[in-house]
């Protein structure tokens, strides 16, 4: 692999706190390597801002492989920037040429208040999955895991839903600002299992209900969010979100 | 002090069962009146709050990450280790604690990790029923693959992601009872210090990381599950914001630090590309299981790999160690990568890797398929087609990530290979109750120092975690708690909670009113650069002298010229940097210290003074079989205190993996 | 879960669009169909046969309440919709690349819409009131072949139609398949023949509805 050096001009959406507008603000960066992670160029350019006395760009960041889920840059117009089923810490320089110019912005959603500059507070993802998103079993319940054996089909597709990091991707796309492809992953997961058959009916009602809650949009069928998931989740756990929610809604007996 | 592990009478395999028949209880009512706090909410934090929680405690939990699902245990790749035997292979509880603390090189407590193999079993059942999506056999049961130190299948998985599912598990399980009420959840919060009253642990402080205002919290007992302290190195596999803050401040309050030098570096990170290098990514071990390791025979062979010949290649573990091949422990395979590249036979362009090939595996696995689908005379190219399905299915997501970083294809060229920092077996002191020499704080998971010894083995740190907070601190705690049924809650403004918040506050501002010249980020790298080279993979006597110095006089510097931008009282992610590495400068002369103090090499910690004439690791039981428990007196300055190790059951013998 | 939390929640917003949806879809085979009696060239006869029907048929009359029903549904709906998921973006995107991850026809369904609402307006303005005056005025000698055969003089009128149907083409290509989906009906062999089968329907009533105003227009229909 050939590596190169590169110049950058960046844009970056600065905003001091929550309450305050914010704005893009442009800076330059110099001779960064093609190695380099996306976030390791904005080392580079916080470690420059902080020594010419200047405040560090505030970001979401932790695991820098790809899994914790908490970065969430929208890179040139896509979230994680431009490669697929990529995390921002997992995309590499050399996706970038000398000279671009690169815009970055924070998730953009109702649900997501901006905190600081490229940082959003994603609690209501957590509040999401507070309303069902689990199997009630208290420790020391269980019975032999191999008591109950599980069509190798199901579970592969259940964890599959289960790969989701809870970034918030699909909502920063989606031109709605929907969470149903992360309310889907997890409500799949679960019904796929015969472990959360119990609670089947509740886990979706009560999950949509406190998606509609935190102001998430609805969705209208674009497939963004698959498309930009850094997961690769299918829409096909939309689709069965759809379908739980539709039978669970409908021979509920609650009035 | 005498160290007491309160270890219980009996037989090795009774001792958990009789201490749990004996351990004092809190009834329900009491129980709704106790407060315990949980910080760290990894698999052992999350699996602690939410089992304490269900017990009828008032938990409240911590993290400073945005939320609890994305503490750092998610990364795990490769699986968690149980005595199930659902293989057949003669498994058994025995063998695992076995394999364990010989796997840790006899530097663990037998009684603890007894208890570990015991509970194993039990975590797999609580997390299936959980939903959590582990590997299955097309008969629907559960898959197994083997791990490095091994020679039985068992362990769990899900693909590359097992971390991931089980913390998951755990987080929705701790979500459910913040649903339910029971567990109170701080997320973006910081432990900074522990309030001590009376010699008790009664609380912490901590501060919102966005507002900047630190806070004031009660509990009856305070549980530590904040991990290990590999970024002491700067570049580890550890997330960016893994640190030591707050088992350092228990520290700082009079908890002991348990062999602060064992460390393990593992064998199969993606290399150094450069001084820009932020992190190191590591790619499971279970690759070990169908990848072979090697490096040209010839000194700066600088050829395509695929053009160095089969006999012109050194597969140097499998010519090291027949009897394990490419699957020995995690310490073995990482010196034995630096000892080739440390002679000259490294690849790649800093000459510091090896290659982990995958074309025998993609060849083995295919002539299966084609043999499956009746293809007798199938060509290379389709057997490799076909095999290479097999390895995607396997390891697609730890291929992907590699191709992503590097930009190489791994199916094709092969991948090139470096031991990195990756788990601390060291951390705070705890006896059999994970209590530490604190009475009413606890140290979970990797936190503390307890079952690994020297070395762990891999798929062990998982189940230590689950283990910790499923299955044990539900019991101990309340032996602790029982006594505690007739004291209120204290209220925050008590002198010594407000005398701690004060002192927070003053260091805070300390850090931001130096006003220097350099970089946090800048002092960061070069303790690890000083912790790398003289308390990395080998360490000696006079390496770890000139690290002592060298860490003592970062230390001034860092105190006079560090520079931080912001505020204290707003969001300010370098403040809050400040602060952990000027812990990690302490903790990194501790753990010289330590290494200096054990003159034997055992597990991950190898001196060059103590070594077998084939370049082995060489231990001294006569002198150090022993837990180093190091006292904080002040300012650089500590007191050594020993637990004596005996081993009634697993005999103390040379490691062999040959 | 009442009636009233289902059909007010998100899902429920995106059940009552599919199935409105649909049923809209199943009305255009029917009207392409009628329509396309003058296809057989003969003075509009047949069609105007038919057209009588449809409007004097007591069954006819009462299904095109519900068809109303639906459509207004549909459109208001739709437009409420837009109009939330608006409002969950608050702060838009500096700088969006939106193709990269999706069509453009899908993400415009509202204003594909919103066009086909338009002109639905227009189309009833044309042939529905004539067809109800006529109706309620006991007039039975109304022919409605000729009045669209007025109607289709004006190229102006024409080319309106041939945008109506152009919006209907896209609103249909994504519409068809994403009532499929909203019905929580995915699945490896089946999605693929929906879709085929969407874009198929797509085309031919489409197509059907483009060749009448120009067949007239240019007199290949008399």
């Amino acid at each position: 692999m050939e590596h190169y050096h590169m110049n950058l001009t960046l844009k970056v959406w600065r905003q001091k706190n929550a309450k305050m507008k914010g704005n893009l603000e442009t800076y330059k960066v110099k001779d960064i390597s093609s190695e380099m992670s996306f976030l390791e160029m904005f080392d580079v350019l916080n470690e420059q801002l902080i020594i010419e006395g200047k405040e560090p760009i505030a970001f979401d960041h932790d695991c820098r492989e790809g899994i914790c889920g908490m970065c969430s840059m929208y890179i040139n117009g896509q979230a994680h920037g431009p490669w697929q089923n990529n995390t921002t810490c997992q995309l590499h320089m050399r996706a970038f040429k000398d000279g671009d110019t690169i815009v970055v912005e924070p998730w953009r959603s109702s649900a997501f208040p901006v905190l600081k500059d490229l940082v959003v507070d994603r609690s209501s993802f957590d509040r999401i999955i507070q309303a069902g998103g689990y199997i009630s079993v208290n420790t020391g319940n269980a019975v032999d895991a191999n008591a109950m054996p599980i069509d190798k089909k199901d579970a592969d597709n259940a964890f599959m839903a289960a790969a989701c990091i809870g970034c918030g991707a699909c909502v920063a796309t989606c031109k709605n600002g929907s969470a149903m492809l992360f309310v889907g992953a997890k409500v799949s997961q679960l019904s796929l299992l015969p472990q959360g058959e119990p609670e089947r009916e509740s886990r979706v009602l009560n999950m949509v209900a406190q998606m509609d809650k935190e102001g998430f949009g609805n969705c209208t069928n674009t497939y963004a969010c698959e498309a930009e998931c850094p997961k690769g989740i299918s829409i096909a756990n939309i689709a069965r979100l759809n379908s739980e929610f539709l039978i669970a809604g409908l021979s509920n007996e609650e009035n | 002090m005498a160290l007491d592990a309160k270890i219980p009478q009996g037989e090795m395999d009774k001792k958990w069962n009789d201490y749990k028949g004996h351990v004092k209880l809190v009834n329900p009512a009491n129980k709704r009146k106790i407060e315990v706090i949980v910080v760290g909410t990894g698999l052992a934090g999350a699996s602690a709050a939410a089992s304490l929680g269900e017990m009828g405690y008032k938990v409240k939990a911590f993290c400073f990450q945005d939320s609890p699902r994305r503490a750092h245990s998610i990364a795990a790749q490769g699986g968690i280790n149980a005595a199930k035997n659902y293989q057949n292979d003669g498994d058994s509880v025995f063998r695992l604690f076995y394999d364990t603390v010989k796997g840790g090189d006899y530097r663990a407590r037998e009684a603890n990790v007894h208890r570990l193999a015991e509970v194993s079993t039990s975590i797999i059942d609580q997390c299936v029923a959980q939903g959590v999506p582990f590997a299955r056999e097309y008969g629907g049961l559960l898959s197994n693959r083997s791990f490095g130190g091994t020679q039985v299948q068992r362990t769990f998985y899900a693909a590359g992601q097992t971390g991931q599912q089980l913390l998951l598990g755990a987080y929705s399980a701790l979500e459910r009872q913040v649903a339910l009420g029971n567990v109170k959840m701080y997320a973006r919060h910081e432990m900074l210090d522990i309030v001590k009253i009376e010699d008790k642990a009664r609380g912490i402080i901590a501060r919102d990381l966005i507002s900047g205002k630190t806070e004031r919290h009660f509990g009856h007992a305070v549980l530590l599950c904040t991990g290990g302290y590999g970024n002491v190195f700067y570049l580890s596999t550890n997330a960016m914001g893994s640190n030591v803050t707050a088992a350092w401040k228990a520290h700082k309050k009079g908890a002991f630090f348990g062999n602060p030098c064992f460390t393990q570096i593992h064998p199969t990170c993606i290399p150094v590309s450069g001084d820009h290098q932020s992190k190191l990514t590591l790619m499971s071990e279970s690759l070990r299981n169908d990848g072979r390791i090697w490096v040209p025979k010839q000194k700066g062979d600088n050829r395509n790999p695929k053009d160095i010949p089969e006999n012109e290649r050194d597969y140097y573990l499998e010519r090291r160690y027949p009897a394990f091949g490419n699957l020995v422990p995690r310490d073995v395979a990482s010196r034995a990568a630096k000892e080739r590249c440390d002679e000259g036979y490294g690849v790649g362009t800093t000459k510091m890797a090896v290659y982990l090939d995958y074309k025998d595996a993609i060849m083995r696995y295919g002539k299966i398929e084609a043999g499956k689908h009746g293809l007798n005379n199938a060509d290379d190219k389709t057997i490799f087609d076909l095999g290479k399905k097999v390895v995607e299915e396997k390891y697609g997501n730890l291929f992907e990530m590699y191709a992503k970083i590097t930009g190489e294809n791994p199916y094709e060229i092969p991948m090139r290979i470096y031991p990195a920092v990756h788990y601390t077996m060291g951390g705070l002191w705890v006896d059999y109750e994970l209590q530490t020499t604190v009475s009413g704080l606890y140290a979970l998971g990797e936190a503390n120092f307890s079952d690994h010894g020297a070395n762990r083995l891999g798929a062990s740190a998982l189940m230590q975690g689950l283990a910790d907070g499923y299955f044990v601190i539900p019991y101990t705690l309340g032996n602790y708690l029982a006594d505690e049924i007739r004291t209120n809650s204290i209220s925050t403004d008590h002198p010594a909670f407000l005398e701690a918040e004060k002192e927070v506050n003053n260091r805070l501002n300390l850090l931001l009113n130096i006003n220097g010249k350099q970089t946090v980020e800048s002092f960061h790298k070069r303790l690890g650069k000083i912790m790398w080279d003289k308390c990395g993979m080998a360490r000696s006597e006079s390496g770890l002298k000139e690290a002592i110095d060298q860490i003592q006089q970062l230390k001034k510097e860092f105190w006079s010229d560090v520079k931080i931008p912001g505020a204290i009282d707003e969001f300010n992610t370098e403040l809050d940097k400040a602060g952990r590495v000027a812990d990690f400068i302490e903790l990194g002369e501790l753990m010289c210290k330590d290494a200096l103090n054990r003159n034997e090499s055992c597990g991950g910690h190898f001196r060059e003074e103590s070594q077998t004439e084939e370049g082995e690791a060489k231990r001294d039981d006569d002198n150090y079989s022993y837990v180093a428990a190091w006292e904080n007196k002040g300012d650089s300055n500590w007191e050594l205190h020993k637990e004596a190790l005996s081993f009634e059951i697993v005999k103390p013998s040379q490691r062999s993996y040959k | 879960m009442t009636f009233k939390h289902f059909f007010t929640s998100s899902i429920g917003k995106k059940f009552s669009m599919a199935f409105t949806g649909l049923f809209l879809i199943l009305f255009l085979i029917v009207h392409a169909g009628i329509n396309s009696c003058i296809f057989l060239n003969d003075h509009g006869i047949t069609f105007n046969k038919v057209a009588r029907f449809m409007s004097h048929n007591w069954i006819m009359r009462f299904m095109e309440i519900g068809l109303f029903a639906g459509l207004i549904l549909h459109a208001v709906q739709g437009l409420l919709l837009w109009k939330q998921n608006n409002k969950a973006r608050p702060v838009a995107y500096q700088y969006n690349q939106p193709s990269k991850n999706s069509s453009w026809y899908s993400r415009s369904m509202g204003i594909l819409g919103t066009l086909l609402l338009l002109f639905i307006i227009l189309h009833l303005s044309h042939f529905y009131v004539g067809t109800k005056i006529a109706l309620y005025s006991g007039d039975t000698t109304h022919n409605l072949f000729k009045e669209m055969d007025d109607v289709f003089k004006n190229l102006w009128i024409i080319v309106l139609y041939l945008c109506g149907v152009i919006a209907l083409f896209w609103h249909l290509y994504h519409g068809f398949q994403s009532a499929f989906q909203t019905f929580g009906i995915h699945h490896k062999k089946y999605t693929p023949l929906i879709k085929m089968l969407g874009t198929g329907y797509a085309i031919i009533i489409c197509l059907l509805f483009a060749l009448m105003p120009i067949a007239m227009y240019l007199n290949w229909i008399q």
